[in-house]
């Protein structure tokens, strides 16, 4: 178990966001403000529609905000430009997406293998890395699969590995159980409790499935544009 | 290697796409390359043709004689090394769509004058001996199944009548440039003949091949000839064997032209083909890119990977295309040698063709790339499920 830090990994403030269709303005976000404590395990929650991945998306760095400051581990990455962000994704962000979004001509191992590919790391080492997190998810004998030979639940665990491979800060999931079935998500969300709790990582994790959010320590509703309440 | 792995199993995703797009593309560099390997063919004798070869022909047309007694004059003039001179012949071989070319020529000076012909001096003996003796390039004597001793009729269409020849001699050419289907004989032969049946139309020679010392005299010595016979009854017309053989050519330079514009339309539709491919491809692949982009791979990585994979197509279409080319355009020679003594794949065409496959790769590439590239990540990411 490792000791939370008391200084918030996430510091939002005032963050706003809209959608422009045509000369319709749609506001997403608006003026939202809130802390992620380092070690974390949040579920955000809400009804479909609310901004609930556009929420996550700013946080994670893959989209634009209009206004306001996320700062993620003391860096305001609204002031990053384009490519210093990419690489500071690379280093930081861990994705975990409802469709797996895995790589189809690549195996399970390559696609473990594929953020490492932006680091120094030699072949042997990067080899090591690639084990190790397809070990912790429980694929070690899956390495030479491509993702159309694996369940969903399988192609979720290789996503996981190559979403903590680099041993980002955080780990963002968008409905992470959103495609499988109760066992497989069971499962999924067995794991992310357990990176969470033995190596610590902070895990913000978008739901619609109140089992899920049950495994986080926190969950947060967002609603029309606003975090209406606050449970912790 | 990683990235390798990737282009390589991504160009070949969509198999039958892939094969289909591939398919165009050696169908297009296979008829690009025999369409420029034809253009070469045409200028084939042009190519051939030597800077210190020049020809000498009647000022008002090549279909009105020179005297023969010019011989010795043009020999006079400085620079002149050899002169050789000859008529059209062009007679018929049995029917009239055997065509080749046949001349009557002064064989000793014609063959001292084209070095690039190749005849063994026991022929050449027996060629002198013979009155009526003829020589014939290899591939002429193949294509009609000719051997020494043969005796040959050529039906007259100029010199009218039924002429009897006797081959004594077949010549190989020293390169490919050289033409090994032309059948030449001796012009006192035709002079002596025409001289019993139309005596008005003897002693003429309907050219003369001049071989100079030094090519740099060219001009100078085409001028000397000229000026030899200005204001004479047949004032002469003398220029480089290169620009004579372009003189026959620039009457069908539209069909050139047209060709020419034809090889590269193949090339135009290609582009809009392979284009059209990875635009479809790339359209697939957004998420896939936007997956790649939020793991931090930049603008270069996603580019890299679609020029690479149009690249993978185009070149693997224009290899196979190339491989193609070869015994196709042998096959092609065969069955057109009534037209194209040479048929020749050249190195150049080759280059195009590569030139070409780059090209059409990149600009098949350009847009996809753009699009890719600029797609916000949270967009292409909502592409995916
Ligand atoms: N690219 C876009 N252009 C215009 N409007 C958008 C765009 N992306 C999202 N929106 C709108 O923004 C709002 C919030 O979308 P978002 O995807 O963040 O919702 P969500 O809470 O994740 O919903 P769900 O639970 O269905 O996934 C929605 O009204 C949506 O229509
Ligand atoms: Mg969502």
């Amino acid at each position: 178990m490792m000791e939370k830090s008391t200084s918030p990994i996430v510091r939002i403030r005032n963050l706003s966001k809209s959608y422009r269709r045509g000369s319709q303005v749609i506001p997403v976000l608006e003026d939202i403000s809130f802390d992620i404590p380092d070690g974390e395990f949040l579920a955000l929650m809400g009804p479909s529609g609310s901004g609930k991945s556009t929420l996550l998306n700013l946080l994670a760095g893959i989209d634009k905000a209009d206004s306001g400051v996320i700062e993620i581990g003391g860096i305001d990455i609204t002031t990053l430009d384009e490519s210093t962000l990419a690489g500071w994704r690379a280093l930081n962000v861990g994705f975990i997406f409802q469709f797996y979004n895995l790589i189809p001509v690549l195996t399970a191992f390559e696609n473990v293998e594929l953020p490492l590919l932006l680091t120094r790391l030699a072949k042997h080492e990067r080899r090591a890395h690639v084990e190790t997190a397809l070990r912790v998810v429980g694929l070690a004998d899956r390495m030479a699969h491509y993702p159309s030979q694996l369940s969903g639940g399988q192609q979720q665990r290789v996503a996981i590995a190559r979403a903590v491979v680099t041993d980002p800060t955080i780990l963002v999931a968008d409905e992470p159980t959103g495609d499988l079935d109760r066992y497989s998500a069971g499962e999924i969300l067995d794991l992310m409790d357990r990176l969470n709790r033995e190596s610590g990582k902070t895990v913000i994790m978008v739901t619609h499935d109140p089992r899920a959010a049950e495994k986080a320590h926190s969950i947060r509703y967002l609603e029309k544009g606003e975090l209406k309440d606050v449970r912790a | 290697m990683f990235a390798l792995k990737l282009l390589w199993r991504n160009a070949f995703r969509h198999r039958l796409r892939t094969f289909l797009t591939v398919l165009a593309i050696t169908i297009a560099i296979v008829a690009f390359g025999l369409l420029r390997t034809f253009i070469d063919a045409w200028y084939a004798g042009v190519e051939a043709s030597s800077a210190s070869r020049l020809v000498t022909r009647n000022a008002i047309s090549l279909v009105f004689p020179l005297p023969i007694s010019y011989k010795d004059r043009i020999r006079q003039v400085e620079g002149v090394k050899i002169v050789s001179y000859g008529n059209w012949f062009g007679g018929i071989y049995i029917d009239e769509k055997n065509l080749f070319a046949n001349f009557a020529v002064d064989i000793d000076s014609y063959l001292k004058l084209y070095p690039e012909f190749v005849l063994p001096p026991d022929q050449l003996a027996a060629v002198s001996r013979d009155r009526k003796a003829c020589v014939a390039g290899r591939k002429l004597a193949e294509r009609f199944g000719w051997k020494i001793g043969d005796t040959i009729v050529l039906k007259g269409t100029i010199f009218p009548g039924n002429w009897e020849f006797v081959l004594r001699g077949i010549y190989h050419g020293r390169d490919k440039t050289a033409d090994e289907s032309q059948m030449f004989f001796h012009w006192n032969y035709l002079n002596e003949t025409v001289k019993k049946l139309v005596p008005r139309r003897a002693d003429q020679a309907g050219f003369y091949m001049i071989g100079i010392t030094n090519p740099s005299l060219a001009s100078q010595v085409t001028m000397a000839i000229d000026e030899l016979f200005r204001n004479s009854l047949a004032e002469t017309l003398t220029e480089s064997e290169k620009a004579f053989a372009l003189g026959f050519i620039s009457m069908t330079e539209a069909i050139v032209i047209a060709i020419k514009l034809v090889s590269f339309v193949v090339i135009i539709i290609i582009m809009a083909v392979v284009a059209n491919t990875m635009a479809m491809t790339a359209r697939e692949r957004i998420g896939e890119y936007a997956v790649f982009k939020t793991l931090g791979f930049g603008a270069r990585h996603i580019v890299g990977m679609i020029f690479g994979e149009s690249m993978v197509i185009t070149l693997t279409g224009c290899a196979v295309g190339i491989a193609l080319t070869f015994p196709l355009a042998r096959a092609f020679a065969s069955a057109m040698s009534n037209y194209f003594p040479i048929f020749n794949v050249s190195k150049a065409t080759i280059y195009m063709d590569v030139g070409a496959a780059l090209l059409v790769g990149v600009v098949a590439g350009i847009f996809p790339a753009w699009r890719a590239v600029k797609i916000r990540i949270a967009e292409g990411l909502s592409r995916i499920g």
